[in-house]
């Protein structure tokens, strides 16, 4: 089976995992999207912590998360590792670039992955982590389900109202936005989808999205800090 | 005293090749094995040489100057390569396409190496394709052709203007295969400065790295030069900065000969020189002569007031311009051959009436197509064929899908918008006939020295057609040089590899040595270049487009003087053992020295015109070339001799199968 | 015109260079090299050691001639080789920074001259068809969809010059390789070993130590022919399925 790490470690291969790990992401994000959407539902939490409150207990949905979790570190880990070589490709700097020949996004793909990361860590510090591993939150109880639930939806509450958290979600968001201009149509392109026929479709799903996702998650901290007391 | 043999096959012609080809001498496949062969050069000739030769199995050792083999000159060709298969059914055929060439080269090529060119002609298309080359292609898939250069079929292959590049890319994959397989060792950035002669025969070379400066000697059974022509001689021409003829002049300095040296084609259509720091010319594609019209004003005042920027040309009225060619050439007008038009743009020009600072341009002028085009469109399409504007804009249209690459050329060298004004054009040194003498086998007088491509003189005459240079050059490497070094390397069968420690390669590298401490030491206050643009001019004067007696007699002397400048004023900076162009500059200057002497000596000798060599005591009565076919019909094969005189010996040129013909253009 | 350039100098591979400034008077007529011509002129004239930089054709074709001017390889018009490159361009006191082409992976053997052999070696990897002489079929036996031969034109069409390594951020050689990879591909002659030759290229080219390719098309973009990244999809996709359909284990 040498074939498989023979590819794996090729720099197509690299590339290619890159690429699908990117693609599940992208995907991943819309599902998160359109669940935390429910933050905004004028409801008290309720319609929020039911959702929350399947998601960490589905056996299948948590199958699958610890399945975005290793995606997720293998993007991040493989992506340093090819910034790393890359970077080391060319020992001796240029004096002068040329900023014109490519764009902020793709030329900066790392460090926004980084930044995103980051921000990723704060993000799950405050919500994952204490969701899934501490009993900080209050408990709640809804008629639909039988059991209390934790609610999250207040945790949620508390934490937008601090300017400064809000600041680094915009922060974060700005960084997913501009990883997600380049790597959209990026992601495509490795797995040899770059045509003059279908490529410019390609490319304005990937702006729309790269602006919509961010802007939707940018909403709900936005949401909270000013609408919600 | 040499005896020339051109060793040509008994026979009809159309069976020479061919009998020969099954009657030769060959080597078995085991045998190939021990064999090695040194090839110089890797354009057309040389990498398909290479690739051809380490297929055969022979061990092949392949040499280039530059970076990487896939530089070499033959890439920048545009215009396409010809071939006798009839796929247009327009009657063209081996035979036709033999006659076209002895023809176009003013019959002063040999009969039996123009034929067998024709006949293997096809075979290079195959090749070609089969090896990827993207040529162009029908709607329904087979290969296309288009005409070129006034013969009546089209024959020409192409892939858009960049054929040369694809033929060589092709050829470089070829050898790129050989080299993973082992086959060929590939040396890049070695220059050859020497042959290696061992009882006679060449058993190898010295060359120079480049990187290091180190001189390097190479052993093998044969040794084939394929470094192209000797444009440069004249500094500017439409070849390569780093295009020489030391390769072959070093061959020739160490007993072949070297053959039609005076034979140069001149391009009519170039771009022109704009100031002294001019490095090289580019070359517009003669296409452009079917809807341009040649000009230059007819009042001296007019030249004045276009040179200093005062007067644009299109102010000039039209009974102010003189169209000289259509003045002189009516039946032709404008499509007058390469050499015509390249001579009668210098007569202007040397009356003073040159359109540019230095005076040497006319103009090429697209107006009157564009609106000849222009109204015929208007009126097709139901417009005022009147209205300027309309006319003006269609016709600009018709002549960018025709032309537009060749514009945005041009605009992109100049500045200047051939749309709207006419471009300026000169004629410039472009391809050179002559080469090393070879017999049929292309091999020199030099046993074991063969010479292929443009290195040689064998197949082009006194002028070569369009599209010829690039069948010329695969011929040689893909289907004529594997053959014939057979008839060399099947005695050599029980030779065992030559070791490069023998006191010949010591002795020879010794001497290329000392030339080479020789330029470093002379230390004087010249540049290297300075001297060459200097020795170019002079030959551009004396035996440029049109020569004398009396010049040819003065431009000899006026070299010589340089020559002995040059070796006591010189200044080559660095040293031998370090990555230095300089000195790589000052010995291909040297040996131009050498050589433009020995063309003018050749070009003096021969007092007949003929193809690209024009000599004024010999035209008719209205200036047109005349051929002596009675005291000149010989190849003229010159032996360099350092003491006195270069030395001649004549092979006399027979035609049994085609009738010779005077030209006329009038 | 007056011109600053500001010139890299470097003795040899082993040796660390550095900027020279020198001041020169250009023609707006000149090529960028023929001024390079004439500033070594003015060296030697004073007993200098010229800049060392590779030129041959001097017609955009042969793609010897290298040199990253202000940033760019070949300069700052599109389309457009260093040797095609004019003063024009410039304007009078224009400072202008010339550095060769920088990679690991094209080391720099003199001033401006850089290694380039790594491409050569890709090419021998593989970017080639395994026809010799004489086993040819008549060439009208293969057809050849016009538009096809187009596309295998285009991607035939890189001079090899190294811009677009040059050029990537990572000094990757995606779009070289991938256009000798297109260019054969899409030809019937070449789609026999296609799969053989996609993966040994690959490996070649990621043995000589370019950076991997992140698509920020800088390559194209400063690309003097003009190749297309598409060129770079195609050989993803020629190489995903090599991977997976080939025999080998």
């Amino acid at each position: 089976m040498s074939w498989i790490s023979n590819f794996l470690t090729s720099s197509l291969g690299k590339k290619l995992i890159m690429s699908l790990t990117g693609l599940f992401l992208i995907t991943f994000l819309i599902v998160h999207l359109a669940g935390n959407l429910q933050l905004l539902i004028d409801d008290g939490g309720e319609a929020f912590n039911t959702y929350a409150h399947f998601m960490t207990n589905n056996g299948l949905i948590k199958f699958l998360s610890y399945g975005l979790y290793a995606f997720i570190l293998i993007h991040i880990i493989q992506g340093i590792l090819i910034a790393l070589k890359n970077r080391g490709a060319r020992a001796s700097r240029y004096a002068v670039t040329n900023r014109k020949s490519n764009s902020f996004a793709s030329r900066n793909m790392a460090l926004l992955g980084l930044l995103v990361f980051f921000f990723l860590a704060v993000h799950m510090g405050d919500f994952w982590y204490k969701m899934k591993f501490t009993n900080e939150l209050p408990m709640v109880a809804y008629a639909g389900i039988g059991v209390e639930v934790k609610d999250l939806y207040t945790r949620v509450n508390m934490a937008f109202q601090e300017w400064w958290l809000v600041a680094i979600y915009m922060l974060g968001l700005l960084a997913l936005a501009l990883h997600l201009w380049h790597g959209f149509q990026s992601a495509f392109h490795t797995l040899g989808l770059n045509h003059k026929k279908y490529t410019p479709f390609i490319k304005a799903v990937g702006k729309i999205y790269s602006i919509v996702i961010p802007i939707g998650f940018a909403i709900i901290p936005l949401y909270f800090f000013f609408l919600k007391n | 005293m040499i005896k020339l043999d051109a060793k040509i096959p008994e026979g009809h012609i159309s069976e020479k090749w061919m009998k020969y080809k099954s009657s030769m001498d060959l080597v078995a496949p085991n045998n190939k094995r021990k064999l090695e062969v040194i090839v110089v050069g890797t354009g057309l000739a040389g990498a398909s040489a290479s690739a051809s030769l380490a297929e055969l199995g022979y061990k092949v050792k392949t040499f280039t100057f530059h970076d990487s083999p896939r530089r070499a000159h033959s890439i920048a060709a545009q215009g396409g390569i010809n071939a006798a298969k009839n796929y247009r059914n327009d009657g063209d055929s081996v035979h036709r396409l033999f006659y076209d060439t002895v023809k176009g080269g003013d019959y002063r090529s040999r009969e039996a190496n123009v034929h067998r060119l024709a006949e293997v002609s096809a075979n290079i298309i195959d090749q070609c394709v089969a090896q990827g080359v993207p040529f162009a292609r029908e709607y329904g898939g087979t290969l296309d052709n288009r005409s070129f250069g006034g013969v009546q079929v089209s024959r020409t292959f192409y892939a858009r203007g960049q054929t040369g590049q694809q033929l060589l890319i092709g050829a470089y994959q070829a050898l790129s295969r050989q080299v993973s397989l082992g086959n060929v060792e590939m040396y890049n950035r070695h220059e050859m400065l020497d042959v290696v002669k061992v009882d006679g025969k060449a058993r190898g070379i010295i060359a120079r790295n480049l990187l290091t400066g180190e001189l390097e000697s190479f052993a093998a059974h044969c040794v084939v030069i394929a470094s192209g022509g000797y444009g440069n001689v004249y500094y500017l021409s439409t070849n390569a900065m780093n295009s020489n003829v030391s390769a072959a002049w070093r061959a020739a300095r160490r007993g072949a000969l070297m053959a039609n040296p005076c034979f140069c084609q001149i391009h009519p259509t170039c771009i022109p020189v704009s100031g002294t720091y001019q490095s090289k010319l580019t070359l517009m594609s003669e296409s452009l002569r079917n809807d341009g019209r040649v000009w230059v004003p007819k009042k001296m005042e007019d030249v004045e007031a276009v040179r200093s920027g005062k007067l644009k040309p299109i102010d000039i009225a039209e009974e102010d311009r003189d169209y000289y060619l259509e003045r002189k050439y009516p039946a032709f007008g404008n499509l007058v051959p390469r050499d015509v038009a390249s001579r009668a743009a210098k007569e202007v020009c040397d009356e003073g009436r040159g359109v540019n600072q230095s005076g040497l341009a006319v103009y090429l002028d697209f107006y009157d197509a564009i609106l000849r085009y222009g109204r015929a469109e208007a009126f097709s399409s139901g417009l005022d064929p009147e209205d300027y504007a309309t006319v003006k804009k269609l016709g600009t249209k018709v002549i960018e899908a025709k032309y537009g690459n060749l514009f945005e050329i041009y605009e992109k060298i100049t500045g200047d918008d051939p749309y709207r004004t006419p471009m300026r054009i000169y004629p410039a040194i472009h391809y050179t006939m002559g080469g090393l003498w070879v017999d049929y086998n292309l091999e020199t007088t030099v046993p074991g020295l063969f010479a292929i491509g443009e290195a040689n003189f064998s197949d082009h005459g006194a002028n070569r057609l369009g599209a010829s240079a690039l069948m010329q050059g695969l011929a040689d490497g893909y289907f004529v040089l594997p053959y014939t070094i057979g008839t060399f390397l099947s005695k050599d069968i029980r030779t065992p590899a030559f070791s490069k420690d023998l006191p010949e390669f010591k002795k020879t590298k010794q001497e290329v040595e000392d030339r080479l401490n020789q330029l470093l030491n002379i230390k004087g206050e010249r540049s290297v270049e300075s001297f060459h643009r200097e020795l170019g001019l002079i030959l551009w004067d004396y035996c440029g487009m049109s020569r004398n007696a009396e010049g040819l007699k003065k431009g000899r002397e006026l070299l010589r003087a340089l020559k002995k400048e040059f070796y006591s004023n010189v200044f080559v900076p660095g040293e031998l053992k370090e990555f230095n162009p300089e000195l790589e500059k000052a010995t291909k200057v040297a040996d131009f020295f050498e050589l433009g002497e020995l063309m003018i000596v050749d070009a003096l000798d021969r007092n007949e015109s003929c193809g690209g060599h024009f000599r004024e005591e010999s035209q008719t009565e209205d200036n047109e070339a005349k051929r002596d076919d009675e005291n000149y019909a010989y190849v003229a094969a010159w032996q360099w001799n350092d003491e006195g005189d270069p030395v001649l010996f004549k092979e006399p040129l027979v035609f049994d199968n085609v009738k010779l013909k005077t030209r006329s253009y009038k | 015109m007056k011109l600053t350039l500001k010139i890299w100098r470097q003795k040899n591979s082993q040796t660390k260079g550095k900027f020279e400034v020198h001041k020169i008077e250009a023609t707006p007529e000149m090529s960028f090299l023929e001024m390079l011509d004439v500033l070594n002129e003015e060296i030697i004239e004073k007993k200098g050691e010229p800049f060392a930089f590779e030129h041959d054709c001097r017609e955009g074709i042969c793609g010897t001639c290298s040199m990253v001017i202000n940033g760019q390889p070949h300069g700052p018009m599109a389309l457009t080789t260093t040797c095609q490159l004019h003063m024009r361009h410039y304007k009078d006191g224009d400072t202008i920074v010339i550095e060769p082409f920088r990679a690991n992976a094209f080391p720099v053997l003199k001033d401006l001259v850089v290694d380039r052999s790594a491409f050569d070696r890709i090419i021998q990897a593989g970017g080639f068809v395994s026809v010799s002489t004489g086993q040819a079929p008549d060439g009208n036996s293969i057809l050849i969809e016009q538009d096809v031969a187009r596309d295998a034109f285009d991607a035939a069409s890189c001079i090899g010059c190294g811009a677009c390594v040059a050029a990537c951020p990572n000094a990757s050689a995606m779009l070289f390789t991938s256009a000798k990879v297109s260019h054969l591909s899409l030809l019937p002659q070449g789609q026999v070993e296609g799969a053989k030759r996609v993966k040994k290229m690959v490996a070649q080219m990621d043995k000589e130590g370019f950076g991997n390719c992140s698509n920020t098309y800088a390559c194209e973009a400063e690309c003097p022919k003009g190749i297309s990244v598409e060129n770079i999809a195609k050989m993803n996709r020629e190489y995903f399925s090599a991977m997976v359909s080939t025999s080998d284990k």
